[in-house]
């Protein structure tokens, strides 16, 4: 579903992603983690090309992302994204941050739009927030409404960039919920993450990143259990510890 | 104590020019504020040539005088033979001036909009002219109300250039009764107050929308 070969990527002269190979298969949940400044985010906004690639070859769903006859929007339908900092269109209810792509990009009738919303609001618990603004909202709800902003476009990947750090403690177990569920169903999932719990229990696979290198990819049992990099034992060590 | 008779026996003349002033001011109002967002759009679109083309448009007409640029079109496309009545003339040479600097109001607003929010559209599949429309520039335009107010007081004073082609408006009339009437002082105070009539509801209008505005964010 998702390959990277030979991948890199620079800012200017500072090399932020170095040889990147990597395979995400159909309903696959992979979770990248590594410290700050490691690359994760980019890494993951290379995969619908909120950030092009400097050389090797990024293939998504049989697409060559950065290639020049690549349709990017028709790409971006089939891949959610969901940020750090919820990324609600504040002057839009609930239900219109929902409903605009499908009508704007698919071309779905506005009744079906509003079904197909309400569908996915209940699926993450908050149907009763439907005509709410953003503001309105707590932290959680905001980010459960931008999940189902995401999967009203039915896409085949969905992509979590720290989707828990912005949030209060209280109200981080409620987003992990409704993405155990979505990775229950089979969803192919990118998520980047610093809740090892999350992690343990619902990852396929665990890639752990430091300056810009995957350094290890493993399970999560054995990730966990026996991490094989130095650097990534001191990295769990000290996540682990605080 | 004014002379109410001026106004009064020259009614009709003054109701003539303050209601072309009031369309006049309209028209370059609305029109302006298309042109406007289409060059702050420009001026912001990742794409280089335009980048050149909307900063060359505002740098080119604000920096020069309202009266040249309606003269450009009063006295200009006739040469190539393109002739406009003085209130068409007037009105687009208005818009053209105005547009450059409500471009630069709504430039600032659109880089005041977080950029998740860009990349929250885009990354659903919208274009870059769709997420322009449906997601930046209703939030751009909400946080520059205040200064776009500005813009367009002054759009409504500046529209007094008309007067100068000739372009049948509220300075236009004016000068005309002051030279039949041979009084200057009283025909404009009453120049003056139907500007007001248009400025001061405008002014308020503006204040209250603000207000609002700030409520419902
Ligand atoms: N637009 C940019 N221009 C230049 N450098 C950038 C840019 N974006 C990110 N970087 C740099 O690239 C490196 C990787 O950034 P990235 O955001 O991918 O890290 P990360 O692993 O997601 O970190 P964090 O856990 O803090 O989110 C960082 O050193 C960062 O400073
Ligand atoms: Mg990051």
């Amino acid at each position: 579903m998702i390959h990277f070969r030979q991948v890199n990527k620079h800012y200017g002269n500072f090399h932020v992603l170095k040889d990147i190979n990597l395979s995400i298969h159909q309903g696959e949940v992979v979770v990248i983690i590594g410290p700050s400044g490691s690359g994760k985010s980019t890494l993951v906004r290379c995969i619908n090309r909120l950030e092009t690639i400097t050389s090797g070859e990024l293939i998504v769903d049989s697409v060559k992302v950065n290639d020049k006859n690549t349709d990017i929007n028709n790409l971006r339908r089939n891949i959610g994204m969901v940020f750090q900092h919820f990324n609600l269109y504040p002057h839009k209810t609930v239900l219109q941050n929902i409903t605009l792509a499908p009508m704007k990009v698919l071309g779905v009738s506005e009744k079906e739009a509003k079904e197909t919303a309400m569908y996915y609001l209940e699926k993450v618990g908050i149907p009763d927030k439907a005509n709410a603004y953003p503001a309105e909202l707590s932290g959680g709800q905001q980010q459960r409404v931008a999940i189902a902003r995401g999967l009203a476009m039915k896409p085949k990947i969905m992509l979590f960039d720290e989707p828990t750090s912005a949030l209060d403690p209280e109200t981080i177990g409620e987003v992990l919920d409704v993405m155990k569920k979505l990775a229950k169903e089979g969803m192919t999932m990118v998520v980047v993450t610093h809740e090892m719990g999350f992690a343990r229990e619902v990852a396929d696979r665990i890639v752990f990143m430091d300056q810009g290198r995957i350094l290890e990819e493993a399970p999560p049992e054995q990730f966990f259990a026996n991490p094989r990099e130095e650097r990534a034992r001191l990295f769990l060590s000290r996540i682990l510890n605080h | 104590m004014l002379n109410y008779s001026i106004l009064i026996e020259h009614w009709d003349m003054y109701m003539q020019g303050f209601t072309n002033t009031l369309k006049s001011s309209f028209l370059a109002l609305i029109s302006s504020l298309a042109l406007g967002t289409i060059i702050a759009v420009f001026r912001i679109a990742p794409v280089r040539p335009l980048n050149w083309l909307g900063t060359a448009y505002v740098e080119f007409i604000r920096n020069i005088p309202l009266i040249l640029i309606v003269f450009v079109f009063f006295v200009g496309l006739p040469t190539i033979g393109i002739r406009l009545d003085s209130f068409t003339a007037g009105t687009l040479g208005l818009t053209v001036y105005t547009a450059a600097f409500i471009a630069e109001v709504i430039r600032a607003g659109i880089l005041a909009v977080p950029k998740g929010q860009m990349e929250a559209g885009r990354s659903s599949g919208l274009t870059y002219l769709q997420t322009m429309r449906y997601i930046i520039l209703p939030q751009a335009i909400k946080m520059v109300i205040p200064p776009l107010g500005n813009q367009f007081i002054n759009l409504v004073k500046n529209s007094s250039v008309l007067g100068v082609i000739a372009g049948l408006d509220l300075m236009y009339f004016g000068d005309l009764i002051s030279s039949e009437t041979f009084v200057t002082f009283d025909v404009y105070i009453f120049v003056a107050m139907f500007y007001l009539i248009l400025t001061v509801p405008l002014s308020l209008g503006v204040g209250f929308l603000e207000r609002r505005l700030a409520r419902s964010r």
